[in-house]
């Protein structure tokens, strides 16, 4: 199997043992999406053998029904589930029960979808539509339905980086369970905790081929990370060095007073020095996002306002904002972000071109140098600028959308979970760049579910609870600290 | 309580039609008492000129599912009437053998452009306008004159079988017995859109079709065969097309190049009244029977006035379909909101 100008994969082994759990690991474009593609029959591969239990030769699946068939079920990141579907429908669309005279149903269908959503313990009505439920909770569903099509390898495609801890935690029940059924699990993740908390055996790729299969007893977490970035790693921790600068002094790029929007975040106070990185913390659906969508105009405040610079301004829209410096980079990359069917090039200049407005094209030589100086100052991994963006892997993709914002050059930069569901050697680089930014005299905002990627980055925390704001640490910035925050032990609570 | 609950915006959309019409109705048979429509009569002739419509709305409703559209219906009607027009007149042909073939026809027309749809993942919006090109086309090619089909006696005899309803009888004004009756092509149309109601929700072929709307990339990943199901409602539009063919050949009893122009628009938006998203995934039959019922009850009571020019149906259909577009749109909203 080759993507367009680099072999996405060569060569690779893999062997899964029966009732076991192994972590499948790499950075972004070393190869498991593709790995998984070619075990689900999604694509097809070029040279080498599946073989599966109870089946004699070698397995070909020409599609994910027939990966299905041979006892192969697959959870990828993004929920492959229907929206506009129930609940039950979503956990059996394909093998429906069947009455006597050969239709669906229903009533079997629900009472059967109940029972397994009761042992999962989720409190869910599976009459509902899917589309009411949260993205964890989809997430949950999708793994039902895999669970119950009786599998004998389930393959988890980075499950939990939608989950929170609590889900992430009934997650592993159930993988421990299937486990002890003897079903074989592949886990995909960028999360190393959980790799050394639910796994058996570790296979680590690297650029399209294997490193190397280890017990986990025999792989602690740096000789992982080595083996997976293929150099000794460049410790995490240090990447902040100067702690607790003084932004008193520095002018303010961005306060808010009172800003709200109804249903989704309430009033709330802010303010944002130049060259200061604020990090927005809580629990998922606290209101992290929807802080930043009201100062951005992305959800137009209903009350209070905005100064910006100094200045009093009024943001409708997010071109508003956009023109008075400012960027959003979305947390749904998929959704809200990547234009698939545009190339590198294009994606890159969007931003930048919609503030010039339609009328004042790019010239071509310019949209190619601005390209070219992102893709190399981001280290994005794609074969030429012209390709496709919805080829490249998950974090180049996110290197790019950070590209667009870059490029209109901000003096103030949202950034909503870029680093989700991208490997640790990008996070790295993604929280060195925050900081080169913070540095040049930019302020942003950073928002992440890792606690302790904000801490390092972050000269201020403001923590959410339930769409308001709690608390603000400015010193002692260590996960203690921020935990009790987020958990009720706020200040101004 | 619980039941309330239940009751999510696309069940709103359903009610807010059938109301609708329910209003419709009510004012109408209000504001026109003395011209008779509050007589039951009125109401089955609206369900007599619309049965080749409902049939048409079915099959249309099924493709827009998907998240497909199909625009060549109204030109298929007008090949399948002449068809069977010429077929009867010229060629001596048996109408049951005509008939029959028509949905030959529908079904080979329909596996093409489901084909293209499907298989070939060409815009269905361009396949079914070079399929409403050809069938237009194809009409005049086989004969550029209206034709009135008067020779079979066994087609005369279908067309004109008034089926009697055993209730609703009245005396008029001369001091007749008035029976209501219907006509055997809103017997069809009524079969046809049982069958697909009961298809949609309960085989898998109808729930594939929700599926293939919803997230054709999630039906995909699930183990479902889009390329298939796409074609298959292509060739069930076409089919069920080419019986409302049928249906409006016995109403007009003549097959010319001109007839049924624009009904493709007529199915959309009975579709779309009825609570059918244009993007796929939501909507079902029973909203598109109360859709067509809603346009039929419009061009009546403006014929009913007699006065008002009958381009003012048209009107009061953009109104309606812009109320109803807007509402979906809004209901979309409050939806992502609440989440």
């Amino acid at each position: 199997m080759t993507f367009p100008g680099v072999k996405a994969l060569d060569n690779v082994d893999l062997t899964l043992r029966k009732g076991e759990i192994m972590a499948l690991m790499g950075e972004n474009g070393a190869g498991k999406s593709t790995l998984i593609k070619c075990l689900t029959g999604i694509n097809a591969f070029e040279a080498g053998e599946i073989h599966v239990e109870g089946i004699d030769g070698p397995v070909v699946n020409h599609s994910t029904l027939d990966a299905q068939k041979k006892g192969i079920s697959t959870v990828y990141q993004e929920v492959n589930l229907c929206p506009n579907l129930s609940v039950a429908e979503n956990l059996y669309i394909g093998r429906e029960p069947r009455t006597k005279l050969g239709t669906i149903d229903w009533k079997e269908m629900i009472s059967r979808s109940s029972r397994i959503m009761k042992e999962l313990e989720l409190d869910v009505d599976v009459t509902k539509t899917l589309e009411d439920y949260s993205l964890a909770l989809q997430q949950m569903i999708a793994i039902a339905r895999a669970v119950d099509m009786e599998c004998k390898v389930l393959i988890l495609d980075e499950p939990t980086s939608s989950l929170d801890d609590n889900e992430v935690a009934k997650l592993f029940k159930l993988m421990r369970q299937l486990k002890e059924k003897g079903v074989s699990i592949v886990f995909v993740t960028h999360f190393l905790e959980q790799v050394y908390e639910v796994c058996d055996r570790i296979t680590v790729l690297r650029n399209g081929t294997l490193v190397g299969e280890y017990p986990i007893a025999e792989l602690p977490r740096v000789k992982l990370v080595a083996a997976m970035m293929g150099k000794d790693f460049d410790d995490l921790a240090s990447i902040k060095t100067e702690d607790n600068i003084d932004f008193t002094n520095a002018p303010l790029v961005v306060k808010a007073k009172g800003m709200s929007h109804k249903g989704t975040i309430k009033p709330f106070d802010l303010e944002i020095h130049k060259g200061e990185v604020v990090g927005l913390t809580g629990l998922l659906g606290s209101g992290r996002s929807e802080l930043a969508r009201v100062i951005y105009g992305a959800d137009k405040n209903q009350t209070g306002e905005l100064e910006f610079n100094g200045q009093k301004v009024k943001i409708n829209a997010p071109i508003d904002a956009m023109n008075l410096g400012m960027g959003l980079l979305p947390d749904d990359r998929k959704a809200e972000g990547i234009i698939g069917d545009l190339s590198v090039r294009e994606n890159i200049i969007l931003a930048l071109q919609a503030k010039r407005g339609m009328f004042h094209l790019l010239p071509m030589s310019k949209q190619n140098e601005i390209a070219d100086k992102y893709i190399e100052m981001l280290q994005i991994k794609t074969a030429s600028k012209e390709t496709l963006i919805g080829q490249l892997s998950g974090g180049n993709q996110q290197k790019v959308i950070l590209a667009r914002w870059l490029a209109t050059d901000p003096d103030f930069l949202i950034l909503d979970e870029p680093t989700r569901g991208i490997d640790v050697g990008t996070k790295t680089e993604i929280q060195k760049l925050v900081l080169k930014l913070a540095k040049e005299g930019k302020s942003l905002i950073f928002i992440s579910s890792e606690i302790e990627e904000m801490i390092r980055t972050c000269n201020k925390l403001i923590i959410l609870r339930d769409g308001q704001t709690v608390g603000e640490i400015t010193e002692n910035l260590t996960q203690e600290n921020v935990m009790s925050g987020i958990a009720g032990g706020g200040e101004n609570d | 309580m619980k039941s309330l609950k239940k009751i999510n915006g696309n069940t709103l959309l359903l009610l807010i039609t059938i109301a609708l019409f329910v209003v419709m109705y009510i004012a109408g048979c209000v504001v026109y008492s003395t011209k008779g429509f509050t007589h039951l009569q009125t109401f089955l002739n609206i369900l007599i000129n619309n049965a080749g419509l409902l049939c048409v709305t079915c099959g249309m409703t099924c493709v827009m599912l998907t998240g497909g559209i199909d625009i060549s219906v109204g030109s298929l009607i007008a090949m399948d009437c002449m068809f069977i027009a010429v077929g009867i007149e010229k060629w001596n042909m048996n109408p049951i053998l005509l008939m029959v073939l028509v949905l030959v026809i529908g079904a080979v027309f329909g596996m093409v452009q489901g084909f293209c749809v499907g298989y070939l993942k060409i815009q269905p919006f361009i396949v079914t306008m070079a399929g409403m090109f050809f069938g237009r086309g194809m009409t005049a090619v086989i004969c550029t004159e209206q034709v009135s089909v008067s020779s079979s006696e066994l087609f005369v005899k279908i067309a004109q079988t008034k089926i009697e309803l055993p209730f609703g009888a009245y005396t008029n004004n001369k001091g007749v017995l008035q029976v209501p009756y219907v006509r055997i092509p809103v017997v069809i149309a009524l079969v046809v859109l049982i069958i697909v109601f009961l298809m949609l929700k309960y085989t898998k072929f109808g729930r594939s079709l929700y599926a293939v709307g919803g997230s054709e990339q999630s039906a995909v990943m699930m183990g479902l065969d889009v390329a298939k199901t796409k074609l298959k409602a292509y060739v069930l539009s076409s089919v069920l097309c080419s019986i409302g063919g049928i249906c409006f050949c016995l109403n007009t009893m003549s097959g010319s190049v001109q007839q049924a122009t624009g009904l493709e628009m007529d199915a959309i938006s009975s579709a779309v009244i009825g609570g059918t998203l244009l993007t796929g995934g939501v909507g079902n039959v029973i909203g598109s029977f109360f859709g067509v019922l809603i346009n039929g009850t419009i061009s009546t009571l403006v014929k009913t006035n007699g006065k008002l020019l009958s381009s003012w149906s048209n009107i009061a259909v953009a109104a309606l379909l812009c109320f109803f577009i807007i509402l979906q749109s809004v209901f979309a909203k409050i939806k992502e909101k609440s989440k």
